[in-house]
């Protein structure tokens, strides 16, 4: 019999931000190749659990674990945390201007690829790469150019990180509402994004969500309910159905 | 002005004087005059002594001049605008200094005449032992009614022994004006940090290119060439 290790495993994660305790023994493992969706009411800690998996500064972790491909994730920086394959999507993209999204991403992927002590990608490569990605989420290059995420719709931004994920190429990406804020045709093209770069069976997908609308893009394999710190039912995707119908009070 | 001047004068308080000393007596500063409804864009970069430049803005008329101190023992930029009516002025200034360098922005906008608008928006950056000041001064005349002067002055050590100075200074003598002044020295954004961050950018990366947004504002239109000498700047003082 061999063990399989599992993508991401979480155990007994409690975690404080500002000395006030949001999760409060989370446990969930996801193995690669599934899709799993967490749903949850405001305020339940959904993002707080993406940024203490990415290592925000701030958000404290006071007891439990996480492995990710069977590395302790919380003894990583959060830049090698990204190296080693975990991409977070935000609810809020930053704003930086004054550095153009090419910048960002070329930095972003040679920074990725000196972790792993592969050579930096060229000029042309990279540019290749780039409008292959861009065209998958239907982004001008033009908007590339541009500097990241500055002036951008919130529909925008949300295609703009998924163009990041496509360069980036994660094993696992925590997608925090990536749905919202986008109408019907940019929902669509996010979800044919995330499907044409993470459905594959050596990735994994954690889609934060409010809404069942997202799900029907990307069929999640497992859903989750996160209320008051931690996963309180777990199902497969008629589980999102039943919220969207219910509400979290009536099945959680 | 003949002699060599001393801290006592404000506008020379965080002046290299020996470096100064090397250079005096000053020339003449520069007059420029934009004529009535006249659109005027500058470009200048300092990499080592004092420029001085006069600016009188006509009615209507509009200035645009960019800044870069840099790379130098000692650079000056000092800037004297005065305002007619309607006038349009922007000064975007930025400094990057390191080692034991001097680095100085010292700005004058005179509103003088009703219905003017102007804006500074000076960055600074300093490393090793360097200092980087920045004083501006807005002057509203009596009856420059409708006048609007925003200053914004900001400042980022790279290190606990470089010295920043920002002086905003307000001098209102009309009713009616619209008059905003913010000066901080501060710390890099900590959200920027940690998407870059969380892209993978390793932490000296990072830090260098939330400097190049730091300094963007200060440089927002500015030409290319203005641009690539800033972004060289920047990479030789980390
Ligand atoms: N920076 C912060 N400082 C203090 N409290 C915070 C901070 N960020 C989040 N919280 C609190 O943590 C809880 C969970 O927030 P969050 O993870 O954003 O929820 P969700 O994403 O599920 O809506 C909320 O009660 C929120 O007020
Ligand atoms: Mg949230």
């Amino acid at each position: 019999m061999t063990m399989l290790t599992s993508m991401l495993a979480i155990e007994n994660l409690h975690a404080s931000v500002a000395d006030k305790p949001i999760l409060k023994g989370l446990n969930l493992t996801i193995n690669a190749g599934e899709v799993h969706a967490i749903m949850g009411p405001n305020g339940a800690g959904k993002s707080t659990t993406g940024y203490v998996l990415g290592g925000r500064p701030g958000y404290e972790v006071t007891e439990g674990s996480a492995t990710f491909n069977g590395q302790d994730l919380f003894a990583l920086e959060p830049h090698e945390r990204a190296a080693s394959g975990l991409f977070l999507g935000f609810q809020y993209p930053v704003e930086i201007p004054g550095v153009s999204n090419l910048q960002f991403l070329r930095e972003a992927l040679n920074s990725q690829r000196k972790f792993h002590d592969l050579p930096p990608l060229s000029g042309g490569e990279f540019i290749k790469l780039a409008k292959e990605k861009a065209g998958l989420l239907k982004m001008d290059m033009d908007m590339l150019k541009r500097p990241v995420n500055v002036g951008f719709s919130g529909g925008e931004k949300k295609r703009a990180e998924m163009v990041q994920m496509g360069i980036l190429d994660p094993k696992l990406a925590i997608l925090d509402e990536t749905d919202s804020g986008l109408d019907i045709d940019a929902l669509r093209i996010c979800g044919e994004g995330i499907n044409a770069i993470m459905r594959k069976p050596d990735k994994a997908v954690l889609l934060i969500t409010h809404y069942q609308r997202l799900l029907d893009y990307v069929k999640p394999d497992f859903v989750h309910v996160l209320a008051g710190g931690r996963i309180v039912k777990s199902g497969g995707p008629e589980l999102a159905l039943e919220l969207e119908e219910a509400g979290y009070e009536g099945v959680a | 002005m003949t002699a060599l001047p001393t801290r006592k004068a404000e506008a020379w308080r965080y002046a290299d004087l020996a470096a100064l000393e090397q250079l005096w007596p000053l020339a003449e500063p520069e007059a420029i005059t934009v004529s009535a409804g006249g659109d005027y864009t500058r470009a200048i970069l300092n990499t080592g002594g004092v420029i001085r430049i006069t600016l009188t803005i006509e009615a209507k008329a509009s200035a645009t001049i960019h800044v870069l101190n840099a790379s130098a023992t000692y650079a000056r930029v000092e800037i004297e605008a005065t305002l007619h009516e309607g006038a349009d002025f922007t000064l975007g200034g930025v400094q990057i200094a390191g080692g034991t360098q001097t680095a100085e922005i010292v700005a004058t906008v005179r509103h003088i005449a009703p219905d003017a608008t102007s804006r500074q928006i000076l960055r600074s950056i300093a490393g090793g032992t360097a200092t980087a000041s920045v004083l501006g001064k807005v002057y509203v005349a009596k009856g420059a009614d409708g006048t609007d002067g925003q200053q914004s002055m900001r400042a980022m050590l790279l290190d606990r022994t470089a010295t920043a100075n920002a002086r905003p200074e307000l001098e209102i003598h009309a009713d009616d004006v619209q008059c905003a002044h913010g000066c901080a020295i501060g710390e890099l954004d900590a959200n920027g940090l940690f998407y870059l961050a969380a892209r993978g950018i390793e932490p000296s990366r990072a830090k260098a290119l939330m400097l190049q947004a730091f300094i963007a504002e200060g440089l927002d239109g500015a030409e290319d060439n203005l641009l690539a000498h800033a972004q060289a700047a920047l990479e030789a003082v980390l």
